[in-house]
């Protein structure tokens, strides 16, 4: 209400300007950006963005790329650029095949020497792409990076007019004078360098997040490793082998493992979560809540005053806890205690209480023994306030439910299973020691089916539109298993198409093929149940041979697909950064820059992302590390400098924006006698929050500000001579 | 490239009336929403010139009216769903204000519908070319904006 009230009562004022304006159509161009232009000339003296040069004429270079034919063939090149020869105060107007190579940046270059420009036009591409590489190249030429603007020609003109060239061409020419407009307008900024502090923060210690966080070690980096759950590992630690090179999961991981317990440089905090996020990059405060584990690791029973105490991961408590629950690391195919490791392997060997199951009868304390004193029955949440230069995200994936596709009655019949479950099954430390059972009746089936794209390239909204891209080769792999450990069992494999694109994977395909796996094309219409054997009929199309195939097998395999783990949302929304459609996170640019997001100093790692098997995901956690570790080790970064500052003269002291920053950067100061407003530069983001809202315009935003909006919008309306 | 596909648009008539249409998006979300479209070569009407801001929470309601009173047929702002803001939320903040906007055309009897503020991801380029497509159709069905007509 109150921000209502304000812009009404001022209303008048500050409307008046722009209902002038309308009322005279003739000419207006000019006196129009005239009167606009005046601000920035009288705002050095009240901002401290320095500008000397905004007095003299404006001197505008227009560059128009062609980008091959992907601007040139929608847009009449020519006649934007006899176009842009009559824009008033364009100085110069060229074109070249690609803006962006070498020669055409060395236009720009010449350009600025040989016609003594004031400011670049590049008629081209995004500036999401490509705005830097053409700031650099404004410097190069010797102005200010900042008295450059990009017009896009590419993505938001050519690509999405292609069957309308004049349409598009008018576009392209209206686009040219509004970036002339702007750029005539834009000032000398200088970007602040902070320093970048010397640590780093991974999310989620999957293989992914503990590469990530291993090579960050190793470069000297102090890293802290963030994972939710007990024990790091993540989703790899539940795999039996790993495609195609049948290496076994365990031994492949464990060592890496035992690594990140044991690196100095890294700082371990299993069983905790990112709660809050602030600051930018090179100084981002974290806060992270160590949920309360119930158990002392030995550190941490040292800083109580219990010597050699801790837990030594003994067991005893385990074995006195009276209270049995479905253990989730086998999937429910095991009991757990109410105090309960993941699996005996885990890093770090600390027990923890599930406290939705705990009924606190102290047994486990009187077990534990009064020389490790490791249990707390009454421990709670801790928060710790960890200051890093950069951080990865890698959150990784959870399994679609899929029992959302009733077709296939997985959690309705007993032998319809999932892949994973699969994997515990035939894993000999899994809950079975590794003899694969029906979990119906504890036999050894003989005729398995696996219903691949189980809820992947699913387009009828139930199912994920995605390929998962990993399930058709850990079903190869499972079929592999099968034949290798039940003599006469038959693996039946019912595909779409079988995806096996990596190294080594197609040869790995046709092994499984000589094996004596059976092939049928066709997805798997629907399920049946046998309700007396509790065999399943399996109903599909055999898609090449042209006929229904209606089987009866023993147990049923679906190769559910893979969406991001519930808590990647909560995560991403902390650090700022995007996700796709399908709640992905969303990389910088999908090929140039794919470890990056769109925060600065936050980067992506493993299948958080999007689906990836382990090589990509090793892969990708190394990019990430690669990329984290430059800022630290060049040991500054520079901020856009897109601050706000307060015109004094003009600043009434109402304070109404100093409540709209969400940074709190603004504050009211007392200056010869009356109250302004100041802005701390360190705090301030530069969206702009303050300057849309000041009643009294008296907030320049830096490269946004007013004058050059409304010239962009005049120069549009306006100018336009139509 | 190959051959671009089948025209979806609706073919113009030469000398037809072609509305202008003001979009200011923000930098993070509805900008690159946009180059996504671009990216995947979903058609649109060409009838949109776009200003970007770090954020719609830089948008002042008086640039939405100076659109108009420019002559602008039709005003888009667009940003990033709730709850993404690159900046928190400035989004929000700039709903409200455009709120105001729309109540003050409503009371000077310009018609509301020519001023839309959408919400369009990073990841939501079928959604800008729908967006733009739409207020390109109302605007169309509005004719000239009555602030252009007047000056005539």
């Amino acid at each position: 209400m109150a921000e209502k009230k304000k812009t009404t009562v001022k209303k008048p004022e500050s409307k008046k300007p722009a209902a002038k304006t309308a009322k005279k159509p003739a000419a207006p161009v000019k006196t129009e950006t005239k009167k606009m232009a005046s601000a920035p000339a009288t705002k050095p003296a009240a901002a401290p963005a320095p500008g000397s040069t905004t007095k003299q004429e404006a001197r505008i270079g227009v560059f128009i790329c062609h980008c091959g034919t992907n601007i040139a063939g929608s847009v009449d090149i020519p006649t934007v650029q006899e176009y842009s020869k009559t824009i008033p105060g364009v100085a110069w107007v060229d074109n070249y095949q690609y803006m962006c190579s070498t020669p055409g940046q060395g236009k720009i270059d010449k350009a600025i020497k040989d016609h003594k420009l004031t400011g670049i036009v590049v008629a081209a591409c995004s500036p999401r792409l490509h705005e830097p590489t053409f700031r650099t190249a404004t410097k190069e030429g010797g102005l200010n990076p900042f008295r450059f603007e990009m017009a896009n020609i590419r993505e938001q003109n050519s690509w999405v007019h292609m069957h309308d060239r004049e349409g598009a061409t008018e576009k392209a020419k209206d686009a040219v004078r509004i970036a002339v407009a702007k750029a005539s307008l834009l000032q000398d900024l200088f970007p602040k360098t902070v320093p970048v502090e010397k640590a780093a923060m991974v999310v989620g210690a999957g293989v992914a997040g503990m590469q990530a966080a291993l090579d960050l070690a190793a470069a000297g980096i102090k890293t802290y490793l963030i994972e939710s759950q007990p024990t790091i590992g993540g989703r790899m630690s539940q795999l039996d082998k790993t495609f195609p090179t049948l290496d076994c999961s365990q031994c492949i991981l464990t060592p890496k493992m035992v690594d990140v317990g044991r690196s100095s440089n890294i700082d371990l905090m299993t069983y905790s979560e990112v709660d809050a996020v602030e600051g930018y990059i090179g100084n981002f405060d974290i806060t992270i809540r160590k949920k309360a584990r119930g158990v002392l690791t030995p550190k941490e029973a040292e800083a109580r005053g219990i010597v050699g105490g801790g837990c030594n991961g003994c067991g005893d408590c385990d074995a006195v806890c009276p209270v049995v629950k479905p253990n989730v690391f086998e999937i429910g195919m095991k009991p757990r205690k109410a105090i309960y490791i993941y699996h005996p392997q885990v890093v770090p060997l600390i027990y923890t209480i599930d406290w939705d199951s705990c009924i606190k009868c102290g047994l486990c304390v009187t077990a534990c023994g009064p020389e490790k004193r490791a249990i707390d029955l009454e421990a709670k949440d801790e928060f710790i306030k960890v200051k890093v230069g950069t951080a990865i995200l890698a959150t990784g994936y959870d399994i679609f439910p899929i029992e959302k596709k009733e077709e296939w009655g997985y959690k309705k019949y007993e032998n319809v299973i999932t892949s994973l479950e699969f994997e515990r099954l035939i894993c000999a430390s899994g809950p079975t020691g590794g003899h694969l059972v029906r979990p119906s009746d504890g036999e050894t089936p003989k005729k398995i089916a696996f219903v691949l794209c189980a809820g992947s390239r699913d387009n009828t909204g139930v199912g994920k539109p995605y390929c998962s891209r990993f399930c058709c080769m850990y079903s190869l792999k499972h079929a592999h298993q099968i034949v290798e450990k039940i003599p006469g069992a038959i693996p039946y494999i019912f595909y779409m198409d079988i995806r096996s694109f990596g190294k080594m994977y197609e040869e790995f395909y046709y092994r499984i093929q000589d094996e004596g796996a059976k092939f049928i094309r066709g997805r798997v219409s629907h399920i049946q149940e046998d309700p007396k054997t509790k065999n399943l009929y399996v109903s599909a199309d055999d898609t090449l041979l042209d006929r229904p195939v209606n089987m009866e097998v023993d147990l049923v395999v679906l190769a559910a697909a893979i969406q991001p783990m519930e808590d990647t949302n909560r995560t991403r929304k902390l650090f700022g950064v995007s996700c796709s459609m399908d709640g992905w996170l969303l990389e910088a640019h999908p090929k140039l820059n794919p470890c990056g997001t769109t925060t600065a100093g936050v980067f992506l790692a493993g299948a958080c992302q999007g689906p990836k098997d382990i090589p990509d995901t090793v892969a990708s956690a190394e990019g990430a590390a690669s990329a984290a570790s430059i800022p630290i080790h060049t040991g500054e970064v520079e901020l856009e400098p897109y601050f706000a500052s307060c015109i004094e003269e003009r600043c009434a002291g109402c304070g109404m924006c100093v409540n709209l920053c969400p940074y709190s950067a603004l504050s009211l100061v007392e200056k010869d006698g009356r109250k302004v407003m100041q802005v701390t530069e360190a705090k301030c983001k530069g969206c702009g929050t303050c300057g849309g809202f000041c009643p009294g315009g008296a907030i320049w935003m830096n490269h946004f500000a007013t004058p050059q909006i409304v010239a962009q919008i005049d120069a549009f309306l306006l100018g336009g001579g139509q | 490239m190959s051959a671009p596909p089948e025209n979806p648009m609706p073919k113009r008539e030469p000398g037809q009336w072609q509305p202008k249409i003001q979009g200011i998006i923000c930098n993070w979300c509805s900008y690159a929403g946009a180059d996504l479209a671009g990216g995947g070569r979903i058609q649109y009407p060409p009838d949109i010139r776009v200003v970007r801001v770090m954020c719609t929470g830089r948008i002042d309601a008086l640039f939405v009216l100076k659109a108009f009173a420019d002559g602008a047929d039709g005003v888009l702002v667009s940003g990033c769903h709730f709850g993404d803001c690159h900046y928190l939320e400035g989004n929000f903040k700039a709903a409200k204000r455009m709120f105001m906007v729309k109540r003050l055309m409503k009371s000077i009897g310009l018609d509301d519908r020519r001023f839309r503020m959408t919400f369009v991801s990073a990841s939501e380029g079928a959604k800008w070319a729908k967006v733009v497509t739409d207020v390109v159709n109302i605007v169309n069905e509005l004719g000239p904006s009555p602030i252009t007509e007047f000056r005539k």
